[in-house]
């Protein structure tokens, strides 16, 4: 948006702004886009210093796409080698290791805390030898395209209060979502569809929900509320007309309404109706928009092969993935994924099979897709989940099975384009896998790491509600430098 | 460059003026700007304090600063000699105020201003307005005396004949009509009750409908609804798993409790300790269920401490923000920053709601024995039929409400570092904020104490908080703008004098609900049409001074409840079991762990399809697309304000949502078979839905539209539109005609006005 007209339009204030527009400066539904919350019913309480729709400096990525792997995978069975965990199996957890850290209730009872070490070997790839397990052929395949971040911590070791510390920032109450922050913070780069989409998948393994509020907007307006896209016949929640009305005749219905309603705005002259047409006229445009996008018949045969047959199951991660592309290339900000079943409190080596084969081939294929699209450098990819997990076993440890319960000190994480640098691995762990050595990224680290990829300043990403100004990082973050290229 | 919420608040000065007043008012217009600018580092926050310097107190701003004992950040009457202006007037970057790397805004060359002036003025000091009891005010002279019709509109007309503001004349009858049943009911009025009010011609005819409103059922639906998201009440547990609960019955009893019209300090003092009267009744303890609402975790493995200690938290903050309309939560992990809360009175009043008899985790998910959690009431049907004959209990089953109840032994309280609940401080005692009102120690130290404290006549808040509340309820926007923030950081009344007379007034009455909600509607001020005229849009756009009428889209529920009751299908049982209308498929299934009775959605069939909206079952991982959508609480936590937002997805759910498609059939068929003309038809729908009869021109455009369908509408077409729903459709209907009208229909159920209290 041009700048010298924000400034006017920041001149006025909302109401007054909307009413211009509708003098036919512009349209509001562009307006309620871009400027969202010049739009927003409780204008005061928005009150904050940040002006939305601009960068703080400039973006190395526009977008991001997150791959969430819900109930957070073992950093030990996938990027996280520690031979010396299979030289020691069956050995007890030194307590020099453990120190002080809080046991779950599910192992805090457990008389003996035998160490696991992988039942998957680990093999280097890439010219940064990045260690892959075996689970992960097709990521290790990208190694030299991702930065993988071993050094991960978080405050939370249950699934709820870690998911939504790492969604919201906080572990507790009704913050506004990551993806909320950012279609807040930089605004709608179309016209046709949400700033903010989210994508759910199920793996077989262990399953723990995800959550409405994790993609909530929480104070900030709604229409930064990540809008859920399904497999089912209506994508986008209420999105098809009924059976019987088709699109030519959903335009005359618009036409009579806007007819009908534009009287009432000349006996009311409230703003808010002229918004409401507006609603209606993109609602319009996303009943087109949308199917479109999930169309992958177009697609070719090298793009199905790339991520696998399955892509064109709806609703399998593989075809969230590539509907994530899709969307991202169309120009939305922010596309969350969440794959569950990654709680591998037991059967840890079967389970995680099977959730690695779900996911590997098109979590790689994502970032080779962008890459040849020429997206990578302006998309941001992150992939991980909410924890780690212990090395020692949770339940009896047996040659081929065992299994582990959450662990908040270290775990992994990986990222690609958007100006992290590639090929890379940050952060080391102790020969135990159990803490950081060297290098931590605290949550709040990599939210601001994320947002300054975005041309965020992530102190400055600020909304005043109830009397104070929060942010994603509430009142810490450090951008990692040492990532960013 | 200014953001947008400058633009905003300078908006608000052009009614406020924008000169300098003659005395500058410490409250008014001081405080708000060392709130937002100073007190990060010079306020009420002690860790984070800088320069050991404290702007919030005199005794701290006028003494010698300890950096340099020869300044003083202010010295009264003499700008010059004063520290503080020469840090916000100064260029040099390395000793401005507020700091660059603060992020703030630096002061406006008026905000400046006003601090000079207030400077000169001897730079007094006041205690923040919210904190100071109200006191009982004069009811000011209008020069229009023929306006006012009762004590608020001369406290409203003040302000606007100072302005230079005129009121709007009357809405039309059949506007106040609607207004009136969706503000006292939630429901449009049916033609029988629109019929019978345009006919009387009597003086009171309106006071009279106001009255037959108040006293229906529904007015305790349309009260209680506004509860609900305060006391954040939901039918799951919320957490990983998130089962089912049954704290219905409690429900039952707000809406009970709204109609009998029990006072309000009852009404929270059963709330807060019913338990702890002596020889309680049942009905007092059910109302205890409120402290119980918060979310319950059933994920096995949690820390048990950890999670006792955030229900004890969910508890003391829903007690700030709702009760006592302040940010209390804000002093959890420390010192709160803006507003003279200590991080130790914070946990003083944690500690009234510690001793509960309760685990973190009681169990893990399971069946009806897990839908309450200890301390927890059963509810026996012959209670239902002798005592508690308000609940909607329809089985023989057993029915468990988790309830208050102290143990025998004290729990110790501390202070929590960092809010961390491992990481014990200093012992803290039961008590209360003395910057707002001492903890008399005549009162006992539990609950019940804390509840007489509310109602304590000098208690400042409680009687401005829910007077406010209530005025948000009607008017759409609260005389303090933040109704759930009176502190520093919130916003100041626009018109102090009202707010305070209506406080005052409501505690005098016997602190007496349906009297004070009597008082609003009776008034000229909500009597006024919405209509916005130019002069008022440029020059009050937020209707800060009440110059018209309130016009604001309605809460989800109502949306709902609109279009149940307009097409003839609204079921209007009051309480019970919530139900699980229509939703699309697939919602709770892609989010659930697998566990529980609410994995699935299991759709009801018959008239539970037609329950208001606020029966629909809230699972709080997945609450009713429907109502969030429209902006409704995910109940996550209390919330006393919701936003009124306008988006795509709104647009598309009125459009093809199968319970507005529904209605709309039935309303077809409804209004095809007893007209006999086009235009009666549509004019029947027209006024069941928008409330008013239709204009000519709005006639001749639904009528046209009418005839095209008619004429373009195929058999197979209306086939698959008028399929969609349960409840039957009549034989022998016009398939056709029902589907042009269907349609018609539809497009008055998406007008703007529609979903418009106007």
């Amino acid at each position: 948006m041009d700048k010298e007209f924000l400034e006017h339009a920041l001149s006025y204030n909302r109401r007054k702004f909307l009413s211009k527009l509708s003098l036919g400066i512009g349209s509001v539904a562009l307006g309620s886009l871009l400027i969202p919350d010049l739009l927003s019913g409780i204008g005061g309480d928005s009150a904050g210093d940040f002006i939305p729709g601009i960068p703080n400096f400039a973006p190395k990525a526009k977008r991001v796409i997150y791959l969430f792997q819900d109930g957070a995978p073992s950093q030990l069975e996938s990027f996280d080698y520690k031979p010396k965990l299979r030289e020691m199996m069956g050995q007890e957890l030194p307590a020099s290791v453990r120190g002080n850290q809080i046991l779950t209730g599910m192992t805090a009872l457990q008389k003996s805390y035998p160490l696991a070490g992988s039942f998957y070997d680990f093999k280097q790839y890439g010219r940064s030898k990045a260690w892959v397990s075996d689970l992960f052929p097709y990521i290790g395949g990208i190694a030299d395209d991702i930065c993988i971040i071993k050094t991960i911590y978080t405050e939370a070791i249950n699934h709820d209060p870690a998911l939504t510390f790492f969604q919201t920032g906080a572990q507790q109450g009704n913050r506004p979502s990551m993806g909320s922050w950012v279609s807040y913070g930089l605004g709608s780069e179309n016209k046709n569809l949400p700033a903010f989409c989210v994508l759910l998948s199920k793996g077989k393994g262990n399953g723990q929900g995800v959550y409405s509020k994790l993609w909530s907007n929480g104070f900030l307006d709604s229409i930064h509320q990540g809008v859920l896209f399904s497999s089912s016949e209506n994508p986008v929640l209420y999105l098809n007309n009924p059976e019987g009305l088709n699109k030519q005749e959903r335009r005359k219905m618009l036409d009579k309404l806007a007819e009908l309603n534009d009287l009432s705005a000349k006996e009311f002259h409230d703003p808010e109706i002229t918004t409401k047409v507006q609603q209606y006229e993109m609602a319009f445009r996303m009943q087109t928009a949308v199917p479109d996008i999930m169309d992958v018949s177009r697609e070719s045969d090298d793009i199905v092969k790339l991520y696998g047959p399955e892509c064109l199951v709806p609703g399998t991660y593989a075809a969230n993935c590539l509907l994530a592309r899709k969307l991202s290339e169309n120009g939305v900000r922010f596309v969350q994924l969440y794959h569950q079943g990654w709680d591998q409190h037991s059967n840890l080596p079967k389970e995680m099979a099977g959730q690695a084969k779900d996911v590997d081939q098109a979590s790689a294929a994502l970032v080779t897709d962008l890459k040849q699209r020429g997206l990578l450098d302006e998309t941001l990819v992150i992939w991980g989940g909410e924890f780690g997990r212990t090395n020692y076993s949770q339940g009896k440890l047996e040659k081929d099975n065992y299994g582990r319960d959450h662990h908040p000190r270290c775990f992994c994480i990986w990222m690609a384009g958007g100006g992290i640098k590639p090929g890379m691995v940050y952060g080391e762990t102790d020969d135990f896998g159990y803490n950081i050595v060297s290098n931590p990224v605290h949550v709040h680290d990599f939210h601001a790491t994320v947002l300054n990829q975005l041309g965020i300043d992530h102190t400055k990403l600020t909304f005043k509600s109830l009397g104070r100004r929060y942010r994603l990082t509430d009142v810490a973050g450090n951008v990692v430098r040492d990532i960013v290229s | 460059m200014t953001g947008i919420g400058a633009c905003h608040s300078s908006s608000e000065k052009s009614i406020a003026s924008e000169d300098i007043p003659d005395v500058v008012s410490y409250n008014y217009n001081i405080r708000p700007i060392l709130s937002d600018k100073c007190f990060k580092c010079h306020g009420p926050d002690a860790n984070k304090r800088k320069a050991n310097l404290r702007l919030d107190i005199p005794e701290s701003a006028y003494a010698a600063l300890k950096d340099d004992p020869s300044l003083h950040a202010l010295v009264p009457g003499d700008p010059g000699a004063s520290e503080l202006y020469r840090r916000i007037t100064t260029s040099d970057s390395s000793e401005m105020m507020p700091e660059p790397k603060s992020n703030l805004k630096r002061l406006s060359p008026y905000e400046v201003a006003l601090i000079k002036k207030w400077i000169k003025q001897g730079a007094k000091y006041e205690k923040h307005w919210a904190f100071v009891p109200p006191e009982p005010q004069p009811v000011p002279d209008v020069k229009d005396k023929a306006w006012p019709k009762n004590e608020i509109d001369h406290f409203v007309l003040n302000k606007m004949e100072q302005k230079g503001f005129a009121p709007n004349p009357e809405a039309d009858k059949e506007r106040l009509l609607k207004r009136l049943c969706f503000d006292l009911n939630g429901l449009p009025p049916d033609i029988a009750l629109m019929n019978k009010f345009l006919a009387d011609k009597s003086p009171n005819a309106y006071e009279k409908i106001v009255d037959e409103l108040m006293a229906r059922p529904q007015y305790g639906e349309k009260m209680a609804l506004h509860w609900m998201d305060v006391a954040r009440y939901a039918d799951s547990h919320g957490y990983q798993d998130d089962n089912y609960r049954t704290q219905w019955p409690w429900r039952d009893w707000v809406i009970h409790a709204y109609n009998e019209n029990l006072s309000y300090k009852d009404f929270i003092t059963w709330q807060l300790a019913g338990d702890l009267i002596p020889n309680h009744t049942e009905e007092q303890l059910l109302a205890t269920g409120f402290n119980r609402n918060h979310k319950i975790t059933e994920e096995g493995g949690v820390i048990d401490e950890e999670y006792r200690v955030a229900y004890v938290t969910d508890r003391t903050n829903t007690f700030g923000k709702g009760i006592m309309g302040i940010t209390l939560e804000c002093a959890h992990c420390h010192d709160h920053k803006f507003d003279p809360f200590s991080q130790k009175e914070y946990y003083s009043v944690f500690a009234f709601f510690n001793s509960v008899k309760e685990a973190g985790l009681q169990s893990t998910v399971g069946g009806p024995e897990t839908y309450a959690k200890r301390p927890m009431m059963q509810i026996s049907n012959s209670d239902v039929k002798n005592i508690l004959k308000f609940i909607n209990k329809q089985d023989t089953g057993r029915l468990i409400v988790s309830v208050m109840g102290d143990s025998e032994v004290y729990r110790r309280t501390y202070v929590l570092k960092r809010g961390n609940y491992d990481t014990h401080g200093d012992e803290v005692f039961p008590g209360t904020p003395k910057s707002i009102l001492a903890f008399d120690p005549k009162y006992p130290k539990n609950r019940l104490g804390l509840a007489e404290w509310v109602f304590d006549d000098k208690n400042p808040l409680t009687a401005r908080v829910l007077v406010n509340q209530m005025w948000g309820e009607f008017f759409g926007r609260g005389i303090v703008k933040t109704e759930g923030d009176f502190g520093s950081q919130g916003e100041l009344p626009s018109n102090q004098p009202l707010l305070d007379w209506l406080a005052v007034d409501f505690k005098t009455h016997g602190w007496d609900m349906k009297r004070l909600v009597k008082e609003i509607v009776m008034s000229a001020t909500y009597r006024q049409s919405a209509v916005i005229t130019p002069d008022k849009l440029k020059n009050d756009p937020d209707n800060v001074l009440l110059s018209r009428g309130p016009r604001n889209r309605l809460p989800a529920e109502f949306i709902r409840d609109m279009v149940l009751a307009s097409s003839g299908l609204l079921n209007k049982t009051i309480g019970g079991p919530s139900v699980n209308p229509y939703q699309p498929a697939g919602l709770w299934e892609s989010t659930t762990s697998g566990r529980g009775q609410l994995a699935s959605y299991r759709q009801v069939h018959g008239p539970n399809l037609y329950r208001r909206g606020m029966y629909t079952l809230i699972k709080r991982t997945s609450p009713p697309v429907e109502m969030a959508i429209f902006d409704a609480s995910n109940r996550d936590q209390c919330e006393v304000q919701r936003l009124k937002t306008n988006t795509p997805l709104q647009a598309l759910e009125m459009e093809n949502d199968p319970t507005m498609l529904e209605a709309a059939r039935v309303l077809a068929a409804k209004v095809v078979l007893e007209n006999n003309q086009p235009k009666d038809k549509i004019s029947e729908a027209f006024r069941r839905i928008i409330c008013r009869k239709p204009t000519e021109k709005e006639m001749s455009i639904l009528v046209s539209y009418y005839q095209d369908q008619l004429q373009t509408m195929t058999e197979k077409n209306a086939d698959k539109l008028i399929s969609v729903g349960e409840f039957p459709n009549p034989a022998g209907i016009d398939k056709i005609t029902q589907a042009a009208m269907m349609k018609v229909i539809d497009t008055i159920y998406n007008l703007e006005e529609a979903i418009t209290k106007t």
